[in-house]
This record gives structure tokens, C-alpha cells and sequence, in this order.
């Protein structure tokens, strides 16, 4: 099957670089697939989980706190905010992470709707990042 | 002259300070490595995200809303300059060249009538400045207790940066760091953070691209999420290089020390044998004489 060069980085270091059948990201406005051959595209991420297909079957699974994501026909490259795989995801930490948030959006009830936005965003990525937790 | 007995205590005194300066010679360079792995590691991300942000700038580029992280404010009047040094010292010049070029440029600023604002990053450099400009220091920020710098410091530092923009409280704002040229040349450098510079790319082919790519959601909100985590990505490749510059930086000083202290060493036992060889001499010299008189 056709294949597609997908590298995924973090700020921190570089986890995949490897050609993949097909990809499905957490686009900004819902998950995509990407399969080779997609138009050219540049994608915000939000909280979730990166599911990479090889061989016909799902090989990897990796949880994102967000992001950008950079399409080609021939390669994609997603720009992490932080990536953990989804086995090493803790609920514990997750549900912490949740608990910061929502106490991070209550604080700037009263800032500007842009830095309002910002920590919802974050919630809902922390929201995620617990959803992704239950289910590994 | 120093008795035998001082000689001794300073001899072995300089020993134990030549144990210490090449234990911490061995403990820099270990972490040198580990921290030019970690530098090394953080290359990918700069690279793509530069390649991201060529293709988005030069389709936003010369609309009237860009945004002002991009563009500035339009003005040139107060400038903040962000300082990076390291937490400690026994480095050798390290800290002292960055506070001293920071020192020329906030001086020169100033001379051209702007108003200058200083936030520090590393305890050494806030004692550097604290003492001249102490009135245009904004902020410290110290890491420390921390053992690893992690991109989480370089976003705190950004989201920083980013909330002072938004105030208004800054034109132009400036990063000054000792960049890490070789493991004995750390070089104080300054690079200019906003309004950002662009990565100059050959602007026929980015124009190319950028026609063709589609955005999602649109460009001008995606460089708006863009621009602050460049920003971050800036800082934390300027904390990497400054880290790996102070362990280089310290390697090099302990190094000269333990150098030092062996010439010193030498020196201290040639002159312990003088003195004893004197003193046998002298012993020698009584007994005969009180012998020749009996």
C-alpha cells in the first residue's frame, strides 16, 4: 500500500520519522485522516489522541496536548506541544492536570475573551488528555 | 621564612582545591554532553516550525491586521531586553560576557534616548545588572532548583513575554544569551525576538507554497497560535545553547585551575625541599662547629 513520510516532534525531541499508510489527527475542527496524496494543508491541533496506521493495522497511538500540523502529498509533520504515548498516559496525573485547568479558566473569568479562549482550550485539551487515560 | 610545617599545610591545602576543581571539570563535561544531546534534540522542531511559519508569514505578510507579534507595534521607543545567563559561577567569563554586553547595549539604547527594560533569566546575571540598573529591572527569573531545563521554562518565559506585548509595556524586544560556538568559544550574542524576524527563505518559492497550502482554521488565527509557540522555541534554543556554553565555559575554567594548582604544587615542593635542605645544613653546620670547639 501506498505510504506517506510522517514525522512527529515535540519541542523536546523527535519521536516518529517513518513512512505510514495512513494518519488521524486531532484536527481544529474535528479528526482527520490523512492518507498520501492529501491536498496541502496547514492545521491547528487540539487535545488528542494521533493514531498511525502501517501495514494495515493501528501501530501507534500517541496522546498531544495540541499542536500544528503541516500536509503535503507526500508528508506530513506534526509539531507536538508535548506527546506521550497512550500506554504511558496516567490517569492520576491527567485528572490533576483537568483540576488545573478548570481552576486556570475560573481565574481568568474576567481577562480578555482571547486569553479566556486560550484556557478553555487547555481544558478541553486536559479533559482529553483524561479521556484518553480511561480508555488505554 | 615559611616553617616546614606551613609549607606542608599549604601544600595539601592546594591538593584538596586540585581533587575539587577536576572532579568539577568531570562533572561539567559529563553534562556538557548531556546538554548538547538535549540541544541537539531540539533542532527538529525549530526547523519545521521555521519551514511552517516561512509559508503562513508570507501570506499574511502586508495585511493591515498582522499581527503585532509579527509585526511589532510600529514603534521603536521602549525596548526589553531579556537576559540569559547561567545559575552559577566558577565558569570562567561566562556570565560576566553577557552582562557586560548587555550592559553595552542597554547603555547605547539609552544614549539614543530609549527607554530600556531588563528581565534577567539566571541568578548570575540579576547580581550582574542589579548592581548598575537596578531601576530598569523588571523581573528575575531563576531556575535554580531545577535540575533539567525543560521546554516547560522556555513557555513560562514566553507566555511572559507574550502578556507584556499584549500590555503594551514593550516595542521591541530583544534576547541576549552566549551563544555556544565551540566547547571553548561561547560567544554573547543578541537576537531579536519581536517583532519577529521571519526566516529568510527565497521569498519566489515560499510564495509558491503558500498559494497552494489550505488553512484550517484561517491564517491569521493560525499564526496568532503560531508566532507565541515560535517565540517559546526561540527562548528555549537560546536556554540550551546558554546551558551548553556555561558547562563548556566551566569545563575550560576547572581545567586552568587544575593546571594551576599542579604548578602551584611544584612550585610549593621545590621550595619545602629548599627549606629542609637549608635546615639540615644549618643543623649540620651547629654540630660541627660545637664539635671543632670541644
Amino acid at each position: 500500500m501506498a505510504t506517506f513520510d510522517l514525522e512527529l516532534v515535540s519541542p523536546e525531541r523527535l519521536l516518529l520519522s517513518r513512512p505510514v499508510e495512513m494518519a488521524v489527527i486531532p484536527a481544529y475542527e474535528g479528526e482527520m485522516g490523512v492518507l498520501p496524496g492529501h491536498s496541502p494543508m496547514i492545521v491547528a491541533l487540539r487535545g488528542g489522541v494521533i493514531r498511525v496506521t502501517e501495514g494495515g493495522r493501528e501501530t501507534e497511538s500517541l496522546f498531544i496536548m495540541g499542536g500544528f500540523a503541516e500536509i503535503t502529498p507526500t508528508r506530513m509533520t506534526v509539531l507536538a506541544d508535548e506527546a506521550t504515548p497512550l500506554a504511558s498516559l496516567s490517569r492520576a496525573a491527567a485528572a490533576q492536570r483537568v483540576t488545573e485547568a478548570e481552576a486556570a479558566l475560573a481565574a481568568a473569568a474576567g481577562d480578555a475573551p482571547e486569553i479566556r479562549d486560550r484556557a478553555a482550550d487547555r481544558l478541553q485539551a486536559a479533559r482529553a488528555m483524561q479521556d484518553a487515560a480511561q480508555a488505554a | 621564612m615559611a616553617s616546614l610545617k606551613d609549607l606542608r599545610g599549604r601544600i595539601n591545602s592546594v591538593k584538596s582545591t586540585r581533587k575539587i576543581t577536576s572532579a568539577m571539570k568531570m562533572v561539567a563535561a559529563a553534562k556538557l554532553r548531556r546538554a548538547q544531546a538535549q540541544a541537539e534534540a531540539a533542532r527538529p522542531y525549530a526547523q519545521r516550525m521555521e519551514r511552517m511559519l516561512a509559508s503562513l508569514g508570507t501570506a499574511v505578510a502586508g495585511s493591515p491586521d498582522a499581527p503585532r507579534m509579527l509585526v511589532g507595534t510600529g514603534r521603536d521607543q521602549t525596548h526589553l531586553l531579556v537576559v540569559v545567563t547561567a545559575e552559577r559561577g566558577l565558569s570562567g567569563p561566562f556570565n560576566t560576557n553577557a552582562g557586560r554586553f548587555a550592559r553595552a547595549r542597554i547603555r547605547a539604547l539609552e544614549a539614543e534616548g530609549k527607554t530600556v527594560k531588563v528581565l534577567t533569566v539566571g541568578r548570575k546575571g540579576a547580581a550582574y545588572l542589579r548592581r548598575e540598573f537596578a531601576n530598569r529591572i523588571i523581573g528575575e527569573i531563576s531556575y535554580v532548583n531545577i535540575k533539567r531545563i525543560g521546554f516547560e521554562q522556555a513557555d513560562e518565559i514566553a507566555t511572559r513575554i507574550t502578556a507584556m506585548l499584549e500590555a503594551g509595556e514593550f516595542d521591541v524586544c530583544t534576547l541576549i544569551y552566549n551563544r555556544f560556538q565551540s566547547v571553548i568559544a561561547q560567544v554573547a550574542s543578541e537576537q531579536q525576538l519581536i517583532p519577529a524576524a521571519l526566516p529568510a527563505n527565497d521569498t519566489a518559492a515560499s510564495a509558491e507554497a503558500g498559494a497552494l497550502y489550505e488553512y484550517e482554521p484561517g491564517e491569521e488565527e493560525l499564526l496568532s497560535a503560531l508566532l507565541p509557540k515560535n517565540l517559546a522555541i526561540q527562548i528555549y534554543r537560546a536556554l540550551l545553547e546558554s546551558q551548553a556554553g556555561f558547562y563548556g565555559s566551566q569545563m575550560t575554567a576547572m581545567d586552568n585551575a587544575t593546571r594551576n594548582a599542579g604548578e602551584m604544587i611544584n612550585k610549593l615542593t621545590l621550595n619545602y625541599n629548599r627549606t629542609r635542605q637549608a635546615n639540615i645544613t644549618k643543623e649540620l653546620i651547629e654540630i660541627i662547629s660545637g664539635a671543632e670547639a670541644v
